[in-house]
């Protein structure tokens, strides 16, 4: 296998499962603050503003993964 | 290969400066909000006709915001954040106009968005709190965790431009190819959908913004969501 297709696989995996952890992670969060919110519906704009807070927090680590698989599709310093 | 999202052709050369296309997109949109801004507050009235409403619905909601997040009063905050969300709302919807590419697009227009947003932490932490204070700011709570903010200010910094870049270019990404693979009417649902993600990731980036240099100014440990609701009935 020549350094391209290893790295369009890598970057197909990167991405795959970047994005599985921080699904995970978000769903659990928007679940938390839609129970919250049904418990304390006055709190409702300041929970929604930490929760949009925290889920940019959580997509970090996505981003990081995009950063990887980007990085391996047109900037691979191993291709010519 | 398709060209990739990274880099920039050169549109022309400026003397020694070589200008892409998104500087000239960005310059663009500077234009109009400044010409819209000055034509809409030429006559301010106290009985203000609607755009001057508008205007004043803006500006008031994002004080608001600002004061809810900051728990303090916005007006020297104000310039700066509300010049950021309209700003960046305005260039992640200009993509959405036919043959213009939004320039948030490219990641040297929100590393330097993002790089604003450093160097203003660091000054309205400094102007809140003295050298002494800010400094000292970063050994919070131990002096065991001063690597570990330090790295935080950069790798926030980066994952601030990062983020909208990521959703912006990959947005355009996706118009162009629904549009490539199934022509006419297709995109329009992508489109609409990025509507909402040019103006919710304008408002993410502002608020962590607005959040960082909260933080800065009031001393709570820097940089995490726990400066954001600081509950008033304590």
């Amino acid at each position: 296998m020549d350094v391209q297709l290893i790295s369009l696989i890598g970057a197909a995996f990167t991405v795959s499962f970047g994005a599985l952890g921080p699904a995970l992670a978000e769903g659990r969060s928007v679940a938390a603050a839609m129970d919250a919110i049904a418990r304390q519906p006055e709190a409702a704009g300041t929970i929604s503003r930490t929760l949009f807070v925290g889920l940019a927090m959580i997509e970090t680590t996505a981003i990081y993964c995009l950063v990887v698989a980007l990085l391996l599709l047109y900037a691979n310093p191993y291709t010519g | 290969m398709k060209p990739s999202p990274l880099d920039n052709p050169v549109i022309w050369q400026l003397g020694p400066v070589p200008v892409t296309r998104p500087v000239v997109t960005t310059w663009a949109i500077m234009g109009v909000l400044a010409l819209v801004a000055w034509l809409i507050t030429r006559r301010l009235r106290p009985d203000p006709a609607r755009p001057q409403m508008l205007l004043e619905l803006i500006v008031s909601v994002i004080q608001e915001q600002i004061e809810a997040i900051t728990q303090r009063p916005a007006r020297n905050l104000l310039p700066l954040v509300a010049t950021l969300f309209v700003f960046i709302t305005t260039a992640n919807l200009s993509g959405l106009l036919p043959g213009v590419q939004s320039p948030t697009g490219a990641l040297e227009t929100t590393a330097a968005l993002a790089v604003i947003v450093f160097f203003s932490v660091h000054y309205f932490g400094i102007r809140a709190r003295g050298w002494r204070g800010h400094l000292a700011s970063f050994a919070q709570p131990k002096w065991m965790m001063l690597p570990l903010n330090l790295l935080a200010e950069v790798t926030r910094t980066l994952a601030l431009s990062v983020r909208l870049f990521g959703n912006v270019m990959s947005g355009e990404f996706v118009i162009a190819m629904v549009a490539a693979l199934a022509g006419l009417l297709v995109p329009i649902p992508f489109m609409a959908l990025e509507l909402l993600v040019g103006v919710i990731q304008a408002y993410i980036f502002t608020v962590l913004a607005t959040v960082f240099i909260g933080a800065a100014v009031s001393g709570i440990e820097s940089g995490d969501a726990a400066a954001v609701d600081k509950t008033p009935s304590r």
